[in-house]
């Protein structure tokens, strides 16, 4: 791919996040069951790219975010970051490796702290992680982030209840941003937006990244906004990646019957083109990821599905330049 | 006689900030089997329109104008009266499914209440229509399932059965207020589907409330754009997604991510929502509006048919040249 001539900071091989649950009406020495929320999930990254990672509710798309920050440790695969394996490193080790990777969540004002004014939302992350500035310094980077996000100086003192949606995100970003991370995770930040607000916010960071050399890892549930931000497109369902592939690739020609069947789900908005579209529509409902289906997770909504996709797991293999897909039939 | 003409219609609340105005002056009409979109962002006042219209504003809200069903106004009705028409004639589906539904009863003993409360029918017969109506939402195995209670069925399937439940006394007019922003989009687009069909089936009118432009393209014969509790722009679908003529509308349209388009760059209505406690003198939109002058500021602009389109209606004092920049900034 096109990223081959940049610095590899983040390689994700075949990790699973896999979490011990028990059902109702079960007893307590009874065994529990496996819930595979992300099943073998591979990627790389490199320096200055964005990676959107899109699927449904369900699909492990925020577990596999977290698993990248240790907040929910992978139960197995490996996590290289900057060349250092970091799957079962020490407290210390991740702490070192966070001031590099930052998140911004999705609900703004859920994710900032009632109780705490601006300044120490935004300046808490330099007092964890750099507590040899003096705090002039702290502040005279706080003011200097808030201006680049685009909040006013004088809201410094203010606390999150008085900013709207938008607002509080740009604080979040801000948060996020100020340790000068090399790879922000954003996990659905625009999804509570209003639209003319989800596009300021994109713009947002798309400048922000070509400033400071950002990497970003884009979670969202929509295909068209991933479209606006990202350079490689990675497409998950039930814990397992469907196709991963370069922007012009996947928004070109979509591989992946999962994919294709995303894709026809956006409404246009075009009256003409929305109503002559095929929508394909995807039969059924989400399975359990508790007792999910043999060989292809895919399989049982697919509409191409043969026999032998319920025989084995399906490898990511290149279709066509820029693709990466995991079905036999593409 | 439209089957539903709004005029004038207006919602104030008290709060202990003062008076505060969430909807001035929204008209409309409803013909049968017609389908209107009424779209905006948080705040601009979309639900508590059609919640003015169904009698159930919070206790400190008040509606004024009018609101026409079959020529009867719903605003002034006695509530015995207004309880008959609603969830029989005109019905109502919300946003979040499972907050809607009683989780204390199952999914048939919800159902089966409309239809001996509306329809004077018996239990065994409510139940009977109960169980056609979730096959006609194509629920699977819907005689099995109606005995389920809403914790037992995923988001999309809780909106079935809220949708089948409106539809149970087949209803004139169906209330849609963001059916679908709790849902993934592969839901969406079979609950939209849906939608589409039962209209086609029964014959029912839908007003869509969403922020959606993308869901209102494909469903709706009308769009309202509204914005700061006030109608900016209103006419058929086509005049407003091909030739749309108020900035808000226009901003709307360049703001959204598309597939269908290439263009890298969003282009973003700068500033924030208003505040509904301190607004303009003037036009809402004019604090985020490109184009808006001290006039703007100022005098509120009337809601009037557009320059060589009698059936589109704007409210904006900007015409012709400085519009048609706007709108090719988002092509050039």
């Amino acid at each position: 791919m096109a990223e081959q001539n940049k610095e590899l900071i983040l390689s994700v091989r075949d990790v699973k996040v896999h979490f011990q649950v028990r059902q109702g009406n079960t007893w307590p020495w009874q065994p529990s069951r496996t819930l595979k929320a992300v099943d073998g999930v591979s990627f790389d990254l490199y320096a200055g790219e964005t990676l959107g990672v899109v699927g449904e509710s369900g699909c492990g798309k925020s577990t596999l975010s977290r698993a990248m920050l240790n907040l929910i440790p992978a139960t197995a695969g490996s996590i290289v970051w900057l060349g250092k394996e970091m799957r079962g490193a020490s407290h210390g080790d991740w702490q070192t490796a966070r001031k590099d990777i930052q998140m911004i969540f999705q609900d703004p004002l859920a994710s900032l702290n009632p109780r705490m004014t601006v300044a120490q939302i935004i300046a808490e992350p330099l007092r964890t992680h750099k507590p040899e500035l003096s705090n002039d310094e702290v502040m005279q980077r706080v003011r200097a982030i808030m201006v680049r996000v685009g909040l006013r100086e004088q809201q410094i003192n203010r606390y999150p209840h008085e900013f709207s949606g938008g607002q509080a995100q740009r604080i979040g970003i801000a948060r996020a941003l100020i340790l000068e991370p090399k790879l922000v995770i954003c996990d659905e930040p625009v999804s509570a937006l209003d639209v003319s607000i989800q596009a300021q916010i994109i713009n947002l960071l798309k400048e922000l990244q070509r400033e400071m050399g950002l990497a970003l890892i884009f979670i969202a549930h929509d295909l068209a906004v991933v479209k606006h931000i990202s350079d490689r497109v990675l497409v998950m369902y039930l814990g397992h990646v469907m196709e991963l592939a370069t922007k012009e690739a996947l928004y070109a020609r979509p591989t992946h019957p999962y994919t294709q069947a995303l894709m026809s789900a956006i409404p246009l908005p075009d009256p003409e083109l929305e109503k002559a579209k095929v929508i394909q529509i995807l039969q059924g409902d989400l399975p359990s990821p508790i007792n999910p289906p043999s060989g292809c997770v895919f399989r049982t909504r697919c509409p191409r599905a043969i026999e032998d996709c319920a025989k084995t797991i399906p490898p990511l293999h290149e279709s066509q330049p820029g693709t990466l897909v995991a079905c036999i039939r593409a | 006689m439209s089957l539903l003409e709004v005029k004038n219609l207006g919602v104030k609340f008290s709060t202990p900030d003062g008076v505060i105005s969430a909807v001035n002056g929204v008209n409309f009409s409803l013909e049968r089997g017609q389908t209107i979109g009424i779209v905006g962002e948080s705040g601009s006042g979309k639900s508590q329109t059609v919640l003015a219209m169904m009698g159930l504003l919070a206790k400190n809200g008040v509606a004024n104008g009018e609101a026409l069903f079959e020529g009867k106004n719903l605003l002034t009705m006695p509530a015995k009266e207004l309880n008959r028409v609603r969830g029989d004639r005109i019905s109502m589906i919300f946003q979040d499914p499972m907050t809607s539904l009683n989780p204390y009863l199952t999914v048939e003993r919800q159902m089966t209440e409309v239809l001996e409360l509306h329809k004077g029918l018996s239990r065994k017969a409510a139940r009977v229509r109960a169980i056609q109506l979730l096959d006609a939402v194509k629920i699977p195995e819907a005689a099995r399932r109606v005995d389920m209670y809403p914790h037992e069925f995923s988001g999309g399937m809780r909106q079935r059965v809220m949708i089948a439940m409106a539809l149970l006394c087949e209803p004139e007019i169906l209330i849609a207020d963001e059916p679908t922003t709790a849902l993934d989009v592969t839901v969406q687009a079979q609950i939209i589907t849906l939608l589409k069909e039962l209209q086609r089936d029964f014959g029912t009118a839908i007003i869509m409330i969403t922020h959606d432009l993308g869901v209102v393209a494909g469903i709706c014969d009308q769009v309202m754009v509204m914005y700061g509790g006030r109608t900016m722009e209103y006419g058929g679908a086509r005049d407003i997604f091909y030739d749309a003529t108020h900035p808000y509308t226009i901003g709307l349209l360049n703001a959204l991510p598309r597939l269908d388009h290439d263009g890298a760059e969003l282009i973003s209505i700068p500033g924030n929502p208003p505040n509904m406690a301190h607004m303009p003198a003037g036009c809402p939109f004019c604090e985020r509006c490109s184009l808006a002058d001290e006039h703007c500021h100022q005098v509120l602009p009337a809601l009037l048919p557009a320059e060589g389109k009698p059936h589109v209606l704007r409210a904006c004092h900007k015409t012709g040249e400085p519009i048609l920049r706007l709108k090719e900034v988002a092509h050039g």
